[in-house]
């Protein structure tokens, strides 16, 4: 029996890192969900949730109660296997990315070295542009298989949307790629973590701007949050979804939102690297917790300014919105890509 | 069998699987969510033969570009089942005919091809489909052809805004 | 035509310069404001733990009173009814028996004294109509119900309890309204 001759042991630690991640990750969504109505709140002089609970600590897990327990509605002439498809595929599409993002640098246990990602793969950020376009499926399923005219609609926006910026993202993203000559986001954050080497955001500021306002599209945030724009345009593509279905979906744009700052940490401020702090002179298990610290401190930072952003500025109306993408973003992208190439000939 | 073997032919019923149904799905949402299907297990055997490039790039190209925009007319049709047009018997005919002669002509193809017979697929060795090696080679060997298909692309795309821009 | 208030400004339609295109300037200016009030005192009340104090007209639900002796002091005359723009009271009198001197003050006495809290719009016309200073407006509000048949106050609702029998409750239902 061949089959069997595979490394158990590594196969038992991925699985028990994916665990760790995943449910890790659901777990900062669910308090993401809190984080938002009370920054919300703060930002607008309000307290805020904070009556379950201490501080009002329980909260999300009431709100996600009242998900559960809601009556689950499929409407009659909906498509019944692709309705349920739908918020599947934008919960596991927001969940895959995390495969790639170094959580950390490695740890000793048990007498073997422990990568803390689950994979290194050479081409890490085209599997997260992969999974992000897969994304799309959930949204677009979900909007045609509820049979309304205004899902499907919201649902064709959403898509488009999707795709518009996903273009600019990665022409910014090439920028980047051509100083650091390596598509790992694990060789990405070493790289910057090397001495004498500052983070990427000090070489590609108008690429990191770029990539930050793509970001927010693909995550249909606010100011791009037209494919659910609850209140000037009926809702948005999951308007037919009830209970936890509904759950999903507006879970996994939190999973997306937390993703999507991972790797913006990881790209351009140094994953889990500590600023004006040499990792070396501590002890590696110790340095590696540090270090996971680090980034999700960072990723809490860039949470908090998509949530500051959201409660700043309106929504943009929809031509504004394929205007911006195409005809100033692209552009934009595509400059800073050249300058990047003439900057990298001349250091030659 | 190894893991690589069961792998392949797991993807391989896959692919053949979602094929088939591409082509007998009465919804035309279904068959466009099938040849999704189809193409990851084919990114699936691209991973299985180490070229993890093309995988990605297969997927985020086909799966992610190219079929949402499938979906995107496909949805917006007005596909009830009385539309559908209904075709005669002959042609069906006809069309099974082309289809087994094609099928034929391939498969002799490919048994007579000694070049392809002696070869044998590099599962987990090859490095051609590394993006390094592939970069090598189409900005080395293939130069010239790459850049003019980028010239086509370009053309086309502009082609499409003419057209689409009425005025 | 003279401006509504002093900080209207007039609509600029000039086009936009390229520092202001760029949108970005404008954005973290916001970004600015928005941060500023993080640090803003929060107005808000915490409700059942804290309350707004009522201003000292407030108008609030209706007390029947009493007179010093723990005489209802209401005749049913009806000038409430009449005076009450919203219709919302009705009344049925009834005749003073011998041997209930202690209850009520005159001979003639409100049975039933009705008031639907849902029409009434508590202007206090019926406070002012009244010419035994039998109805009074209190500092509190109705309370929420299940039911419209439950904002249909009577007089067990409304009537103050006795000073006599009962000096605690008619010390609660007098109030001192701070407390509300």
């Amino acid at each position: 029996m061949t089959l069997l001759v595979l490394d158990w042991l590594l196969i038992i630690e991925k699985l028990v890192l994916i665990a760790i991640i995943v449910f890790a990750s659901l777990g900062i969504a669910l308090y993401t969900t809190f984080a938002e109505r009370k920054v919300a709140a703060i930002l607008q002089d309000r307290p805020g949730p904070e009556r379950a609970g201490p501080f009002g600590l329980f909260q999300p897990f009431a709100d996600g109660l009242k998900l559960i327990m809601k009556e689950e509605i499929t409407p009659n002439s909906s498509n019944k296997t692709l309705f349920i498809l739908g918020p599947g595929l934008a919960m596991t599409a927001a969940l895959m990315t995390c495969a790639v993002i170094p959580w950390g640098a490695s740890v000793q246990l048990f007498g073997r070295t422990i990568d803390l990602q689950i994979a290194d793969v050479n081409i890490g950020i085209l599997y997260i542009f992969g999974v992000v376009s897969l994304g799309v499926y959930g949204i677009m399923i979900g909007g045609w298989a509820s049979n309304n005219k205004f899902s499907l609609m919201a649902a064709l926006r959403g898509a488009s949307q999707a795709i518009s910026y996903e273009l600019a993202m990665g022409i910014a993203l090439i920028a980047l790629l051509m100083t650091t000559g390596s598509l790992s986001l694990k060789t990405i954050v070493e790289q910057q973590m090397a001495p004498g080497h500052l983070w990427n955001i000090a070489y590609q500021p108008i690429g990191f701007l770029l990539f930050f306002i793509c970001a927010m599209a693909e995550c249909n945030r606010t100011p791009f949050d037209l494919p659910e724009a609850e209140n000037e345009l009926n809702f948005g593509y999951h308007q037919e979804y009830s209970s936890m279905k509904l759950g999903f979906y507006l879970f996994s744009e939190y999973v997306n939102m937390i993703m999507s700052s991972a790797v913006m940490a990881s790209l351009y401020f140094g994953g889990y690297d500590i600023p004006f702090f040499n990792e070396a002179l501590l002890p590696q298990n110790i340095a590696a917790l540090v270090g996971v610290g680090a980034l999700l401190i960072k990723i809490v930072i860039f949470i908090f300014i998509f949530m500051w952003i959201r409660w700043t500025i309106p929504r943009f109306r929809y031509d504004q919105l394929m205007n911006l993408g195409w005809k100033s973003l692209i552009p934009i992208a595509l400059v800073n890509m050249l300058i990047t190439g003439a900057w990298i000939l001349a250091k030659l | 069998m190894n893991t690589t073997e069961i792998l392949f032919f797991f993807l391989s019923a896959l692919a053949i699987f979602s094929a088939i149904m591409v082509l007998i799905s009465k919804n035309p949402i279904h068959s466009v969510l099938w040849l999704v299907g189809v193409f990851f297990a084919i990114s699936g055997h691209y991973i299985l033969l180490n070229a993890q490039f093309l995988a990605i790039v297969n997927m985020i190209v086909y799966a992610g570009a190219i079929m949402v925009l499938f979906l995107f007319v496909v949805m917006l049709m007005n596909l009830n089942a009385e539309t559908e047009p209904q075709k005669n018997l002959w042609m069906k005919l006809a069309g099974v005919i082309s289809g087994g002669c094609l099928l034929m002509v391939f498969v002799s193809l490919v048994r007579q091809a000694t070049d392809l017979n002696a070869k044998k697929a590099m599962t987990t060795t090859g490095d051609i489909g590394l993006i390094k090696n592939l970069g090598k080679l189409l900005f080395n060997e293939y130069v010239v052809p790459f850049e003019i298909t980028s010239v086509l692309f370009l053309s086309a795309m502009i082609g499409a805004i003419v057209i689409g821009k009425k005025e | 035509m003279e401006a509504l208030t002093s900080r209207s400004a007039q609509v600029s339609r000039k086009p936009m310069s390229l520092a202001e295109r760029l949108f970005l300037p404008a954005i973290f200016k916001g970004m600015g404001i928005t941060f500023s009030h993080i640090f803003k005192k929060q107005p808000t009340i915490r409700y059942p733990e804290q309350r707004r104090e009522f201003s000292p007209v407030f108008r609030g639900l209706h007390v029947l009173n009493r007179d010093e002796e723990g005489r209802e002091r209401c005749t049913a005359c009806g000038l409430c009814a009449v005076a009450c723009p919203a219709e919302a009271i009705t009344m049925e009198a009834a005749e003073r028996l011998p041997g209930e001197e202690h209850l009520y003050r005159e001979e003639k006495y409100a049975a039933v004294y009705e008031i639907n809290m849902l029409r009434c719009i508590f202007c206090g016309l019926c406070e002012e109509a009244c010419p035994k200073d039998a109805i009074y407006l209190s500092e509190t509000f109705a309370p929420a119900n299940y039911t419209r048949k439950g904002f249909i106050y009577g007089k067990d609702d409304m009537v103050i309890p006795n000073v006599k029998t009962d000096p605690e409750g008619f010390a609660k239902a007098k109030g001192s309204p701070r407390n509300n």
